[in-house]
């Protein structure tokens, strides 16, 4: 009987917590305090359940304490005056919506995602706030990811929470005009976890590899909770190309493998099968955006799973139409990396002349791009200079060691 | 604002500065991530250090110093060098550190420093 409720408890934690602590928050606006309430209500159902038996509907069970200790709570400390009376009422509500079957309650994350993307919000808070809150990931994991101090991060989540709290960011999914902008900030927190926006533009390798499972994770929830958006299938799409050739990126060794260099047969290609029908949804929504041009790029070079060869014009065209929309430092480079593949070092050489010193200054794909480009001009001193860069910006000892390996004897 | 990383090393990783074959491995990668750290105008100064048993330690107990051959500390790792580095706040200065060269038995140490003492 214990066992049999411990397991239960834990079971609902695992399947259920971040729904219940989003129906929670939803209804009271305080991140922090649904969620303490919620692990109250977990301590009581550790000490209720083996002596009582587990109740029908755990989920309903654990909402009526959570909400309870939640109504107490605002009443003891009446944060917010004006709001209190309204939050008591949306509280009681709240119980007609869980009760009998807690498996229909509704599942409010959607909203915990836009919340957690919040214009308010600081861009380097909203991916851990949203690893923490919707996927229920400790802070010491989110930490240790984004190479921050646990004690830190905890401090970090809790100030946030307090803003939301404090500055009454609404619980809502935005709609009409609102919509587009505050999805873009959705996708990219979500893509900011899956954390390819780093040091590779070709290999698109992930440095915080922990987190890229989560990242999918957190994409498919968005595709699900709100279906037909086009650029989140774009994101999907995006971040299967690159977790398909998370095998080969690495020889036995550990060492690097350019994508140039992968063998495609340790791609995979189930998810690249996916990847291309998630791609071919969103081109039909006729919507283009960001992510589903750079879904295009990777869908190339994933053509070559089927024995085709990379077509560089076409990656050069795509990266054109996304440096026009997204002209980030790294589609630029990325753009004059394809565009010297496909008409010559010397047209990339120009691109690249292009980008402002002062946003490449400790972008080491740059300089990986640049010494590569300089000694095709047979520049080989310069090439040398723009080498030691990219080794000196490393931030991976097996990529130090492919880019030295690469220098000319 | 200035930032120094302090770098502790194993008795392994000094032990490489005597074995010609791979002095190479240890100073090239640091070579190259200084003359990064200079071309991105970031660097203040730094320095190498000599092994730590090299070490003279000097301690004013009472009211005379007494002076004994290092290290200072019994740890596993030991000061190897500094380097100090100009950048606008802490999340820039640790996206520094993180690209310093790794070696199993490396640790690095990242501080702020207090206001800049003027040669």
């Amino acid at each position: 009987m214990t066992d049999a409720a411990r397991q239960t408890i834990e079971q609902v934690a695992r399947d259920s917590r971040t729904r219940l602590v989003a129906f929670l928050a939803a209804r009271c606006h305080d991140l922090a305090a649904a969620e303490d309430a919620l692990s109250e209500a977990f301590g009581s159902a550790l000490v209720d359940w083996p002596r009582d038996g587990i109740p029908d509907s755990p989920e309903a069970w654990l909402l009526t304490v959570a909400r309870r200790r939640l109504i107490d709570t605002v009443r003891h400390e009446k944060v917010c005056a004006e709001a209190t009376p309204k939050i008591l009422a949306t509280l009681e509500d709240a119980q007609s919506a869980a009760h009998d079957d807690a498996r229909t309650f509704p599942d409010e994350r959607l909203k915990l995602l836009f919340v957690c993307a919040h214009p308010a919000i600081a861009a380097n808070a909203r991916t851990p706030l949203m690893l923490q809150v919707v996927l229920g990931l400790d802070a010491a994991r989110i930490a240790s990811a984004f190479l921050v101090k646990p004690a830190a991060m905890g401090q970090r989540l809790s100030r946030v929470k307090a803003k939301i709290r404090d500055a009454g960011i609404a619980f809502a999914v935005p709609s009409g005009k609102d919509l587009p902008a505050r999805l873009d900030a959705v996708l990219e927190t979500i893509y900011a976890a899956y954390g390819s926006g780093w040091d590779d533009i070709a290999g698109a390798d992930s440095r915080r590899k922990g987190l890229a499972a989560e990242a999918i994770e957190l994409g498919a929830l968005l595709m699900r909770l709100l279906p037909n958006e086009a650029e989140t299938l774009g994101l999907c799409a995006l971040m299967l190309y690159c977790e398909s050739r998370r095998q080969a990126r690495r020889g036995p060794h550990g060492e690097y493998i350019p994508l140039s260099e992968q063998d495609v047969t340790r791609w995979s290609a189930p998810m690249i099968e996916q990847a291309n029908h998630l791609l071919r949804i969103a081109e039909r929504r006729q919507c283009i955006g960001r992510f589903q041009l750079e879904a295009a790029i990777q869908s190339e070079h994933a053509c070559r799973v089927r024995g085709v060869n990379t077509n560089w014009e076409s990656i050069a065209l795509l990266y054109e139409g996304l440096v026009r929309i997204a002209p980030t430092t790294g589609a630029r480079v990325g753009r004059a990396a394809a565009v010297a593949r496909a008409r010559g070092a010397s047209s990339g050489w120009d691109l690249l002349q292009q980008i402002p010193a002062s946003s490449v200054a400790s972008y080491q794909p740059y300089w990986a791009v640049a010494a590569d480009l300089l000694e095709q001009l047979h520049r080989f001193d310069e090439a040398d200079a723009a080498r030691v860069r990219a080794i000196g910006l490393c931030q991976d000892e097996a990529m130090r060691a492919f880019l030295a390996k690469t220098k000319p004897a | 604002m200035n930032f120094t990383i302090l770098i502790h090393e194993t008795a392994d990783i000094f032990a490489m500065r005597d074995i010609p074959e791979r002095r190479a491995e240890l100073f090239v990668p640091v070579g190259a991530y200084l003359d990064t750290l200079r071309a991105a105008g970031v660097f203040v100064g730094g320095a190498g250090l000599t092994a730590p048993a090299t070490a003279s330690v000097l301690d004013h107990g009472h009211d005379n110093w007494t002076v004994q051959d290092g290290p200072f500390a019994d740890t596993k790792e030991q000061l190897a060098g500094i380097i100090i580095i100009d950048v606008p706040d802490r999340a820039q200065a640790l996206d520094w550190a993180r690209r310093f060269p790794t070696l199993p038995g490396r640790k690095l140490e990242l501080r702020a420093n207090l206001a800049p003492i003027h040669a």
